[in-house]
């Protein structure tokens, strides 16, 4: 039970890049990927910025060998999920027990809102091709057959810490001898139903998210997928170029306060990391960089950061939410983030938080501003927290 | 390190919740639909808290609050759970005043209560239980993957009881769009005879059943849960379950009971035809699915009819699929497909 879990490869698709280079690309050059919705047909065209990735549904299904016809959840997953098994490498793939798990928020979402327009004049209309993959494990499905990965697969939802948890389960699979391989994280496209329903809560910031800003308004929405491939120490043995790192850390706990809004002392946050602390054995002083939850809501922001306030004390690391750049990719949001923590470790790098202008009053700290290059990083902290309270910490570790 | 099924609780559309009757007093119904029997929610929920509740909310927070009242557990130290469609009310609601209402004036409610994680959210919730939380939503393996989950947990040595349960609501748009791809039978049909003739369907489903299961041994315990594999497309099924017996030191001889995931479908039946004449040939077979009907996590449903065969030592009349004299089975095999892509099976023990 006490083996370690590799990081061998890594795949990422979000507003601010196609692939890996890409996305490092945009988070070196600070370049944020909001602007005006073009692909989704809503009232808030022109009104609320979105994170789009930047490519049809045709040019998805080009890169990820899908058909455009399906969910683009599905094709998001399919492009960044193919990135990442390639980035690793692994030879003689199928002699090893390889699974896939994915997760999202609203599965086929945006197919079954087409399928609902006719359906909701005349229940016997509605093409039934956009209804048939509604379910969130038709995406995994889809894009595992797509890879050839049929040994194992899984799919999990927890709203917005959904693919943290999917990487969180990999890892243990791995622990538990069941499995030597998994490609864990997570994929979601915007639908109308989660734009409406952010609205609903007035929590969407009409104009680009302030992270951690004493004056933030809200979150934007975002969309996109990251995996990464947790192999076995056996496998990472057979590697033709060095693991990553290592997952040493990972806890999820509960906030039980709301079933959306985080304590005023964040304690189910406070609680998944002091677990992934706990679990990698490190101190708070060793977290080299927080990749935080961040969504720029007034509530999850505040909530956070007292979490850290209480656990840090005086040594805060640097720290950054990278939703500045890609916005908030929802149940993909933890995998993505998985991505920028590796890659953080492996180019030693501190991410900005874009647009920071105010500390927050009640916080003794501030988020990083500029980019850090060069920098010693040993133990990436990433955060993801989600309705339900579900809290999820994750602890990536340099080898 | 073994599994154990402390205590089990199912809300499904037989009278399986309350009382002592152990599938005596059968619902009969005919259509194409079996809706789960409503427990006294008021028992276990607020009643101001009810009101805004989907009905797969309050059959998943009832089963939960049952199961722990029933091993006499206030907090697990993990709640994890299973589902397919999730909370396809609130979804349906929340994408019907989007229609309607053309995205604009919109309440949150439905929208809140949408997500896959609610169940075990609300759970949590009422319990203020802030440890583990995990929902599953893996198509006909959500209820499994939920439990492997847990068998790993239990494993780790990270916990020591956790509450894990399978839980889907039918509701008619998803019944409508469901009979629409073909799902269901053409024609109403009584669930008793669900097995009789050959057509294409079956019946639809629901409900929610909880589990708490624990590494520690107690004679109170239902029964242990020896094993459980998930296969996606397999080869050949009947090579994959001789291989997981063995791989638990058993073979089909060692098996007391099979309960399959017969559905009154004929194409998918075939392949519980096909065994039934190779490695299950002269078993004592039970089905269950013209209990329950047929939905993503049914499989529950049948976890918690082994345990309960199990500890009780009976095997309802209404189960049995062939004729056989009444015993008392110790090892009890599960084997359920959905839709022949993906297959479970469970190995559940007398203690």
């Amino acid at each position: 039970m006490s083996s370690s879990v590799y990081i061998a490869g890594v795949g990422v698709i979000s507003a601010i890049g196609n692939n890996v280079a890409e996305n490092l690309a945009s988070l070196k050059n600070e370049h944020a990927g909001m602007a005006d919705i073009t692909q989704m047909e809503t009232i808030y065209k022109g009104v609320l910025p979105v994170a789009e990735v930047k490519l049809s549904n045709e040019e998805l299904a080009d890169r990820s060998g899908l058909p455009a016809n399906i969910s683009r959840t599905a094709l998001l997953s399919g492009v960044a999920a193919k990135e990442a098994l390639a980035d690793a490498d692994i030879p003689d793939f199928k002699q090893w027990r390889s699974g896939f798990v994915s997760a999202n928020s609203v599965g086929g979402m945006d197919k079954s809102e087409d399928f609902y327009l006719d359906f909701f004049k005349d229940n016997n209309k509605g093409k039934l091709r956009n209804i048939f993959d509604h379910e969130c494990g038709s995406m995994t499905e889809l894009v595992a057959d797509q890879i050839g990965v049929s040994d194992f697969m899984s799919t999990v939802s927890t709203a917005c810490s959904s693919s943290a948890n999917a990487i969180f389960y990999g890892a243990r699979l791995i622990k538990n001898d069941v499995l030597d391989i998994v490609i864990a994280g997570g994929t979601d496209s915007l639908t109308k139903f989660t734009l409406n329903g952010f609205n609903t809560l007035m929590i969407l910031d009409k104009e680009f998210c302030k992270p951690f800003d004493e004056n933030r308004e809200g979150l934007n929405l975002g969309e996109g997928s990251g995996y990464v491939v947790l192999v076995s120490e056996k496998v990472a043995q057979t590697l033709k170029k060095q693991p990553y790192c290592k997952l040493s850390g990972y806890n999820n706990s509960n906030d039980a306060y709301h079933q959306t809004a985080s304590s005023p002392d964040g304690t189910g946050s406070y609680l998944a990391m002091q677990g992934a602390l706990k679990k990698s054995g490190l101190q708070t002083t060793d977290i080299s960089y927080i990749n935080l939850h961040g969504t720029g809501t007034p509530n999850n922001d505040s909530a956070e950061g007292t979490a850290i306030k209480r656990l840090f004390e005086k040594d805060f690391p640097p720290m950054s939410s990278t939703k500045s750049y890609t916005g908030h990719t929802l149940g993909a949001s933890g995998g993505i983030e998985a991505v920028y923590s590796v890659l953080a470790i492996a180019n030693k790098l501190i991410y900005p938080n874009l647009r920071f202008e105010t500390k927050m009053e009640e916080l003794p700290f501030e988020p990083v501003k500029e980019l850090r290059k060069d920098q010693d990083i040993k133990h990436v902290m990433s955060n993801s927290f989600g309705f339900g309270g579900n809290c999820t910490s994750l602890i990536f570790s340099r080898i | 390190m073994k599994v154990y099924i402390r205590s089990a609780a199912c809300v499904s559309p037989q009278n399986t919740f309350e009382g002592d009757n152990f599938l005596t007093d059968i619902i009969e119904s005919t259509g194409t639909r079996l809706k789960a029997v409503d427990p006294d929610y008021k028992q276990f929920i607020d009643p101001k808290q009810m009101r805004r509740m989907s009905h797969v909310i309050k059959m998943g927070i009832a089963a939960a609050k049952s199961c722990l009242d029933q091993a006499g557990v206030q907090e697990p130290d993990a709640i994890i759970t299973g589902t397919a469609f999730g909370c396809m009310e609130d979804t349906v609601t929340f994408i019907t005043r989007i229609v309607e209402q053309d995205e604009e004036m919109l309440p949150p409610t439905a929208f809140i209560q949408s997500t896959h994680n609610t169940v075990a959210a609300q759970i949590a919730l009422m319990l203020k239980c802030h440890n583990y939380n995990n929902t599953f939503v893996h198509k006909g393996i959500s209820f499994e993957s939920a439990m492997f989950d847990a068998m790993m947990m239990l494993n780790e040595g990270d916990a020591g009881n956790i509450l894990v349960g399978g839980t889907e609501e039918m509701v008619d748009a998803s019944f409508k769009v469901l009979t629409r791809l073909g799902l269901y039978k053409r024609q109403p049909i009584s669930n008793l005879s669900l097995y009789e003739g050959q057509s294409k369907g079956t019946i639809g489903g629901e409900g929610a059943v909880f589990f708490l299961v624990s590494d520690k041994y107690s004679p109170s315990n239902l029964a242990e849960l020896t094993a459980l594999k998930t296969l996606y497309k397999p080869a050949s099924i009947e090579d994959s379950i001789i291989d997981f017996l063995k791989s638990n030191g058993l073979n089909i001889d060692d098996i007391d009971l099979i309960i399959t995931g017969r559905n009154g479908d004929t194409k998918n039946d075939e392949i519980y035809l096909t065994l039934g004449n190779s490695i299950f040939n002269n078993k004592p077979i039970a089905n269950y699915k013209h209990l329950c009907g047929e939905y993503p996590t049914s499989s529950s449903f049948a976890l918690w009819l082994a345990g309960n065969i199990i500890k009780k030592g009976i095997i309802p009349e209404v189960v049995k699929q062939n004729v056989f004299s009444s015993f008392s089975p110790k090892k009890v095999l599960i084997y359920n497909h959905y839709q022949a892509k993906y297959h479970s099976l469970m190995l559940v023990s007398a203690l």
